[in-house]
């Protein structure tokens, strides 16, 4: 019967041909794909990360005398960066403003993710809203940081402001260079990092949770603290590794808000970059990196992050 | 006349200038299940939340076990939801979600923890009870959601279409579940459902909503029998919309020239009118004891165990079907294009208003 010969040809045969000419690689080669596909994002980490990174834990060894850096294994470099009491002194100032300004951030950010995300009704004005908050970051760090300095000056707005109003009378001079202005150009500066990964975990809370926690008797601050909180935790973390890493390793903006008075890690190491002790400034570099690893990493000991990324 | 669960006066709801509710009365008695039904946009959920506190009616009065509650927040209704997604609170275990509303409202830890493993008990979870709702699976989810609701020991429990994330064995399994817990609580549910088989099996009062307006609302038995319009006859299923003009004789005289006689009143001579007749009670000819009849041609047979649907289409272009018994079926068996002549009896024949 023709029917019963036609439809094994054609059922079996077709397939058969179509599985051979389009794979036509070998099981080993399969095996490696996946790592062949992903071999371009590891030559870009490898170039543009561990090569530097390791570069300068290499360099931190090496001998630092007057006709450059000689290639060493001495632990000189760490001993001159550990034992200075400045050194320590230095840390605990840039810990300091670095808790000073995820305290500020944490709050300002909160608060406008909060309100963006839970009391801004309409997603138009949401997204406006947003980048109300965003397009100030399209200009440099060092424009947004000057524009401080005439108003907070001797002379500036702010105390001219101050003293029209009968407030003081004369000048405050805590506005301008000083630790005030320091971290008020932090927190300008940094609270959009907050702001963003809080109010991307607050557009995936189900809103029917505020609701079930009414329902079961829950007033605002119960809502706040037993739902949203809790399920913004991820975003708060996301947002504090942002923050403190960006403050750990900040130079500019303790250097001109300050006025050259307050120091910072960073500064440490551009000074020391400066004197072409290169050496040296390595070595405070594998400091700073391994301490604000160890603050990460304690952060992410806490707060599980997985789901955000 | 038994007392009032949950009574609405009047009560509105706008949204801008849409009415999503419009001036619905209803009275839903105490211990009664009742499930709002209707197609989706129709302000079921609307009503069911605004019982629940969670939209504020823009007119009319919500009472609740015979106290006006339409100003009071949920939590001093004594109503609970049960949120469609279930809503549970992902970051808490099972035990912490159930005990949650105690713990708002200040009862202490042993205290809540005990109680609350006594409900999930209740709802057959006691070994779920350290476990992350993410770990569970959507029957589980939603027991731990029922435990959460009744933990208060509400007077009304809403469930906002509680099955409908469920396959359908388990919603089965579920619907009976409900029906069990609500007879022995003794509470009045209010269901929110989109599907008419889920509340004819349900409920005591069947509420039928259309574009903010309750159509009608009875047992569900008396819905089905005696729909009030052709939408209403629609949405529950089964059955057939005729339509034809009332002739002097006092029969209805359809297109196809046959003219039907009916027991129900009919409205005055010449104006058009739309009768109802239930799918099963029609059968296919030759069946001469029958004084009703309607020509149409077979355009779908479909075999279905206990009974076969004959899908029909009228001289007018409209579709009609009929649940045949399986014996009536192979007794005159016909086949797809035949021309058929179907008929029923007169006390079958229901008048639809318009």
């Amino acid at each position: 019967m023709p029917p019963d010969i036609a439809i094994p040809d054609v059922t079996t045969a077709a397939p058969k041909g179509a599985v051979v000419t389009g794979r036509t690689e070998s099981p080993a080669l399969a095996a490696i794909m996946p790592y062949l596909q992903s071999l371009p994002l590891w030559i870009v980490l490898a170039i543009f990360l561990a090569i530097p990174i390791c570069m300068i834990v290499v360099a931190s060894f090496w001998d630092d005398q007057a006709t450059g850096m000689v290639p060493s294994f001495i632990w000189d470099n760490y001993r001159d960066a550990l034992g200075e009491w400045v050194t320590w002194n230095t840390y605990l100032q840039t810990i300091r403003y670095a808790v000073i300004v995820w305290a500020l951030t944490l709050g300002i950010g909160f608060t406008v993710a909060y309100v963006l995300a839970f009391h801004i009704r309409s997603s138009l004005w949401q997204m406006v809203l947003f980048q109300v908050c965003a397009i100030p970051f399209l200009t440099s760090n060092v424009i947004r940081m000057i524009s401080w300095i005439p108003f907070l000056g001797r002379n500036g707005l702010a105390n001219q402001f101050l003293m029209d109003l009968g407030i003081t009378d004369h000048p405050l001079e805590f506005l301008l260079y000083s630790p005030f202005a320091v971290c008020l150009a932090f927190v300008h500066l940094y609270t959009l990092f907050m702001v963003v990964p809080i109010f991307n975990t607050m557009m995936r809370i189900d809103r029917a949770l505020v609701e079930a926690a009414r329902d079961a008797g829950a007033g605002p601050i119960e809502v706040m603290r037993h739902v949203i909180i809790p399920l913004s935790l991820p975003g708060i973390s996301i947002g504090t590794i942002f923050v403190v890493t960006l403050v750990m390793g900040d130079f500019i903006t303790v250097q001109m808000m300050s006025g050259g008075q307050s120091a910072s890690v960073g500064l440490i190491i551009k000074n020391a970059m400066s004197l072409l002790q290169y050496p040296e400034a390595s070595a405070q570099a594998v400091v700073l990196l391994l301490t604000v690893l160890l603050m990460v990493g304690s952060i992410l000991r806490v707060i599980d992050i997985r789901k955000e990324l | 006349m038994p007392e009032a669960g949950v009574e609405l006066i009047n009560v509105t709801k706008k949204y801008g200038n849409v009415k999503a509710v419009d001036e619905i009365n209803l009275r839903i008695p105490a211990g009664s299940y009742c499930c709002l039904i209707g197609p989706s946009g129709c302000g079921k959920t609307s009503t069911l939340r605004m019982i629940a506190g969670h939209e504020k009616a823009s007119s009319g009065d919500i009472l609740i076990n015979g106290r006006n509650v339409t100003d009071l927040p949920p939590v001093q209704r004594g109503t609970a939801m049960m949120f469609q997604s279930y809503a549970l609170f992902p970051h808490l275990t099972c035990l912490d979600n159930v005990a949650f509303s105690l713990r708002m409202r200040g009862v202490g830890k042993d205290e809540r923890r005990a109680k609350a493993k006594e409900m999930l008990e209740r709802v057959h979870l006691p070994e779920m009870a350290e476990r992350k709702p993410a770990q569970l699976s959507g029957g589980q989810q939603q027991r731990v959601a029922l435990a959460r609701a009744l933990i208060t020991n509400p007077s009304t429990l809403l469930l906002d279409e509680p099955l409908s994330a469920l396959d359908p064995f388990l919603r089965g399994k579920m619907r009976e579940e409900l029906k069990r817990l609500q007879r022995e609580l003794g509470i009045t549910f209010i269901h929110v459902t989109h599907a008419q088989d889920e509340a004819m099996a349900l409920a005591d009062l069947v509420v039928v909503m259309e574009r903010g307006l309750i159509l009608q609302s009875d047992s569900p038995r008396h819905v089905f029998d005696n729909p009030n319009t052709p939408f209403v006859a629609r949405f529950m299923g089964g059955h057939n919309i005729l339509e034809g003009k009332v002739s002097a004789a006092g029969t209805v005289s359809l297109a196809d020239g046959n003219a039907i006689h009916v027991n129900e009143k009919l409205p005055a001579a010449a104006s058009t009118v739309r009768i109802a007749v239930r799918s099963d009670r029609m059968r296919l000819m030759p069946t001469d004891d029958l004084p009703n009849r309607l020509n149409a041609k077979v355009t779908a047979v479909e075999y279905n165990g206990s009974f076969v649907r004959v899908g029909l289409m009228d001289v007018g272009g409209a579709d009609h079907s009929l649940m045949l018994s399986e014996t009536d079926f192979y007794a005159h068996p016909v086949a797809l294009g035949d021309s058929v002549v179907a008929g029923f009896q007169a006390d079958d024949v229901h008048v639809l208003a318009n």
